[in-house]
């Protein structure tokens, strides 16, 4: 295929539809709407190639708004229709829109067998930490005692931690962005794009409607550099306002903050990231508030053989093995015999 | 190269031989004795010398329940002939006991003066208690209306084998093809067929192979040489049709129907699939087919195995999901959005006995109305139904090519008496099976954007078939958005426009309804101008009822028959056939649903008959029906 030599350049309009966005005003989706627009272009690829697929939830809206190929399906199926459809077609580059009910509460079941078989999917889930669609319910990611439309005295039932989620099950890229940050979220994006394999980006999104200010602890202005610390491959873990930087060090297993700078601990005792360590990735999943900061950028990045390469890989040695499968063999394989003009019968295909 | 079987009437005959037309044998013992390897050897053997056969494999779900108990008792049945027939037969003429267990569920079944082989080394009291036995039935003369012959099985095989290099238990195993040996023997058949599949079976453990093969010649020597068996029986080969012949296991003719379909249409096979009795042989089937460049997901689950196929064939792939009736039920969404998104996948529904688990190895037809009608909204999909289990191929490549003619969601139902069931087939010539090439839509073409600079239309139709067009990702200039949302007619734009909705209802329901055009008509058997009765039959029981009806016909009775394809649409002359008859009789193994649909539909009073048993009917109690119905006594 060389038609990409011959592709005009593609710009975010190129992948506007003319379908009027529906998404409440002021919802983070829109923010995420601009930078999945934004970024697409700039991958190269034909938008042709392109397929959004969703769920059910406002976030799996999110097809109707981009000018690819695109398939509203239904609650918490995305993961294995794309799954399908990428097995099948392993050139396309397949990307899932969901939520955190979609994806962790109806869907769960689904997430967690593709990032296991690793399918080369791009698998962004907004997190909002409530149901949107349905008018304001707790949602798998709502907080502990949370009170809402359906449970007035306060939910009663831990959270998921989505990232810890995906990496139990196995997740070769697990990143987290948030919608307004829209360079780190663009950064993301292309870096989730790069990987050949299953790629878990949570992108914490505001619901202005129903739990507005979700994420306030770390998108205010007064917390941002406080309450955050950026993964980078390499570099040591530190965060903080300039008159107050720290570290994370490891006491024992156990991650803290550590004053970093003038009086402070040497850069070499503090956790330098490594997104293809394990141990650190799971470490990272469990940081935040109140002790820590939220953890942002890619967790875990690690290649490995995908689910449509394998199932590919076993089709072409079949075929090397058994030629290209002639039909009329196949039938008649095993036991077969032969009843002549004339009534005869003969062991195997006569003639 | 064909080598024509040795000829069991060139051996010396030192026994009276009786010839049968046809003859039932079962084979009948623990889970763990072999049954139904014993059972398909006997078939694969009398299908090369030619006789037309018709098998059915009852086994319990447990995989091995305790041992020598009734629940573990696992049967082969096979019917053989020197004719065409169409079902395993209804009681045996033949028991194979292997245990006292066995003895005790299928003695009730075998016919008066049948021939009843017991393996008495396993008629110790442990045994006897188990099977729930008071006394020996060998000594206290309740079997003496049976032909019995009691065979020290296990003993006889122990002494064959002793010296073998194999441990007392492995030789055990081999007692069923002691008897084996003797069975053929007693129906002449010869070993040849079953020593070279013991000999391709244990390649790579020679010794074994060694072992069951002398079992096999010892037994077959046994019964020619102590005379054991007063008789020997004959069944001369079956004057089928010319042409090359094999036989096959329902589930077996359907993968190769779906894999025939792929190669047809030029689309790669898809099956998303969950393991489920009992349809997981198709699975494991088609995995063994890559080189055809079939794709076979194991999903997690249910819903994940129809979803996947969903997005398979959104990709452009022949997609197939495969289940039984529990796996059905979790995949109804699923499939309202295949409906709703018009995009061609083939459902298959092995039956099973149901409500929720029920008999998951027993046979039922009991999910028709539950595939018609158990979705949410108005959501038709077309129906068809495979009668036999070589018949499994061509329903396959019919559900196929309604599927992409029409872009619409297919149900094709078989049952576990089809899927595990085998008859010979004659093998198709593959230039003359079914063309099924599809075009996908392109920039210009087939319901491609116009390139005047109107944007692409999802669901413009074909005005004949209403079939949308198929566009798929990849192509160029037709990027578009579908879903499970009601869509604008034309555009596919969600629309929740009152008129709209209602007019793609109707459009939907239109699509499928137009599938009839491209249906036969009815083909009636017997008096196609009209008469008393009609039996009217669907899936499985088109042998029992064929049988049922040639043998009142030969009566004399005003009988006719007809056996449905096509469940939805029904075909478009169904109602006037059905007009011409008296009466319309509908076995099912249901509650009547079919009956239901045409009494609904024809406002005529069909007479259901329902056998809801978990296995298949027998020729005679549809028979004993028709006599009832047309008031004759016999």
């Amino acid at each position: 295929m060389t038609a990409e030599a011959v592709t005009p350049a593609l710009t975010a309009k190129d992948f506007a539809t003319d379908q009027e966005v529906r998404w409440c005003p002021g919802c983070g989706d829109y923010a995420i709407l601009k930078a999945v627009q934004s970024v697409f272009p700039e991958l190269g690829i034909p938008r042709e190639r392109f397929v959004v697929i969703s769920g059910i939830g406002c976030s799996s809206r999110f097809p109707y708004y981009m000018e690819t190929y695109g398939f509203h399906t239904i609650h918490g199926r995305a993961p294995a229709i794309a799954s399908g459809l990428k097995v099948s077609r392993p050139e396309l580059e397949v990307w899932v829109a969901t939520g955190d009910g979609d994806a962790l509460s109806i869907g769960g079941n689904h997430l967690i067998h593709a990032l296991r078989r690793n399918v080369g999917l791009k698998i962004l889930m907004f997190n909002n930490r409530i149901y949107g669609l349905t008018k304001g319910q707790y949602s798998p990611t709502s907080e502990r005692g949370k009170r809402t439309a359906s449970t007035p005295s306060g939910s009663v039932d831990n959270p998921f931690n989505p990232l810890a989620l995906a990496l139990g099950a196995g997740a070769t890229f697990v990143a987290r962005s948030v919608d307004i940050y829209l360079p780190h979220l663009k950064e993301t994006l292309r870096r989730a794009a790069a990987h050949p394999g299953a790629a878990f980006v949570e992108i914490y999104q505001n619901c202005n409607i129903f739990n507005d200010r979700a994420f306030s602890y770390i998108t205010d202005k007064e917390n941002r550099e406080s309450s955050v610390v950026y993964l980078e491959h390499g570099k040591p873990l530190v965060f903080g306002d300039k008159g107050a930087r720290k570290g994370i060090r490891l006491a024992g297993l156990r991650p803290e903050a550590v004053p970093v700078g003038d009086g402070g601990v040497s850069p070499g005792e503090l956790v330098v990231w490594d997104e293809t360590d394990p141990q650190l990735a799971w470490l990272a999943a469990q940081l935040g508030p109140p002790d820590l900061p939220t953890p942002l950028g890619v967790l875990r990045a690690v290649p490995d053989l995908t689910y449509e390469q394998g199932v590919l890989a076993q089709i072409e040695d079949a075929r090397r093995r058994q030629g290209d499968g002639s039909l009329d063999e196949l039938l008649r394989r095993g036991d077969v015999w032969t009843v002549g003009e004339d009534g005869a019968i003969s062991q195997g295909a006569a003639g | 190269m064909s080598t024509v079987l040795s000829d069991p009437s060139e051996r010396p005959r030192a026994h009276e031989v009786e010839r049968f037309r046809e003859v039932v044998i079962r084979f009948a013992g623990d889970s763990g004795d072999g049954m139904q390897l014993t059972g398909s050897q006997f078939t694969t053997t009398s299908a090369l010398v030619g006789n037309d056969l018709s098998t059915l494999p009852d086994f319990p779900a447990e995989i091995r329940a305790p041992a020598g108990t009734m629940a573990g008792v696992s049967a082969f049945q096979v019917r053989i002939a020197d004719h065409d027939i169409h079902t395993p037969g209804d009681q045996p003429d033949v028991l194979v006991a292997m245990n006292p267990a066995a003895l005790m569920k299928e003695l009730g079944d075998l016919k008066p003066s049948g021939v009843l082989i017991v393996n008495v080394d396993e008629f110790n009291e442990r045994n006897l208690a188990k099977a729930g036995y008071a006394s020996n039935p060998l000594e206290d003369g309740s079997l003496a209306g049976y032909r019995l012959y009691p065979v020290e099985l296990t003993t006889l095989t122990r002494r064959t084998l002793e010296g073998a290099p194999l441990d007392t238990k492995s030789k055990d195993r081999a007692k069923n093809v002691f008897a084996l040996g003797m069975v053929y023997w007693m129906f002449s058949r010869p070993l040849e067929p079953t020593i070279g599949w013991l000999e391709r079976k244990f390649a790579r453990k020679p010794e074994l192979a060694a072992a069951n093969v002398q079992v096999l010649k010892t037994g077959f020597n046994f019964a020619e040489t102590t005379e054991v068996f007063q008789v020997r029986y004959e069944v001369e080969p079956a004057r089928l049709a010319p042409g090359v012949y094999r036989n096959v296991l329902g589930n077996t003719a359907l993968a190769l129907g779906l894999v025939a379909a792929s190669r047809r249409s030029g689309l790669p096979l898809f099956l998303g699939a969950y393991p489920i009795t009992p349809a997981s042989s198709l699975l494991h089937e088609l995995s063994g087919l890559k080189q055809f460049g079939v794709t076979t997901f194991q999903a997690e689950d249910e819903i994940a195995a129809v979803s996947a196929a969903i997005g398979a064939s959104f990709g452009g792939a022949l997609a197939v999901t495969a289940s039984s009736g529990p796996g059905i039920a979790l995949k109804a969404e699923a499939m309202n959005l295949a409906v709703m998104a018009e995009l061609p996948l083939v459902v298959v529904d092995v039956q099973r006995g149901g409500p929720s688990t029920g008999l998951p190895t027993k046979t039922e037809q009991s999910d028709l109305l539950q595939v018609m009608f158990g979705r949410n909204g108005e959501s038709p999909v077309p129906i068809v139904a495979a009668s036999s289990p070589a018949d499994c191929f061509d329903a396959a490549l019919e559900a196929v090519r309604i599927a992409l003619a029409h872009m619409v969601p297919v149900v094709l139902l078989s049952d576990g008496y089809l899927a595990n069931g085998s008859e010979p087939w004659r093998l198709p010539e593959v230039g003359a099976l079914p063309d099924l090439r599809v075009e996908f839509a392109s920039n210009g073409h087939s319901g491609g954007a116009s390139g005047n600079g109107h944007a692409f239309a999802p669901y413009r139709r074909n005005p004949e078939t209403l079939a949308r067009p198929w566009a798929v990702p990849g192509t160029a200039g037709l990027e578009h958005r579908i879903g499970g949302l009601e869509k604008e007619d034309v555009t596919g734009n969600v629309s929740y426009d009152p008129a709209n909705h209602e007019r793609m209802v109707q459009l939907r329901a239109e699509k499928v309804e137009r599938v009839a055009r491209g249906i036969p008509p009815t083909a009636v058997h017997g008096d196609p101008e009209g008469g008393d009765l009609l039996v009217v039959g669907w899936g499985s029981t088109a042998g029992a009822i064929e049988g049922a009806v040639r043998m009142a016909r030969e009566e004399g009775l005003s009988v006719s028959r007809v056996h449905l394809r096509h469940l939805n649409p029904l075909p478009l002359d169904l109602g006037e056939v059905l007009g011409r008859f008296e009466r319309v009789l509908v076995p099912e193994m249901n509650r009547g649903q079919l009956a239901l649909l045409l009494r609904a539909r024809y406002l005529i009073d069909v007479v259901g008959y329902p056998k809801v048993q978990g296995r298949p009917f027998f020729r005679s109690e549809i028979l004993a029906k028709i006599r009832t119905l047309l008031g004759a006594t016999r």
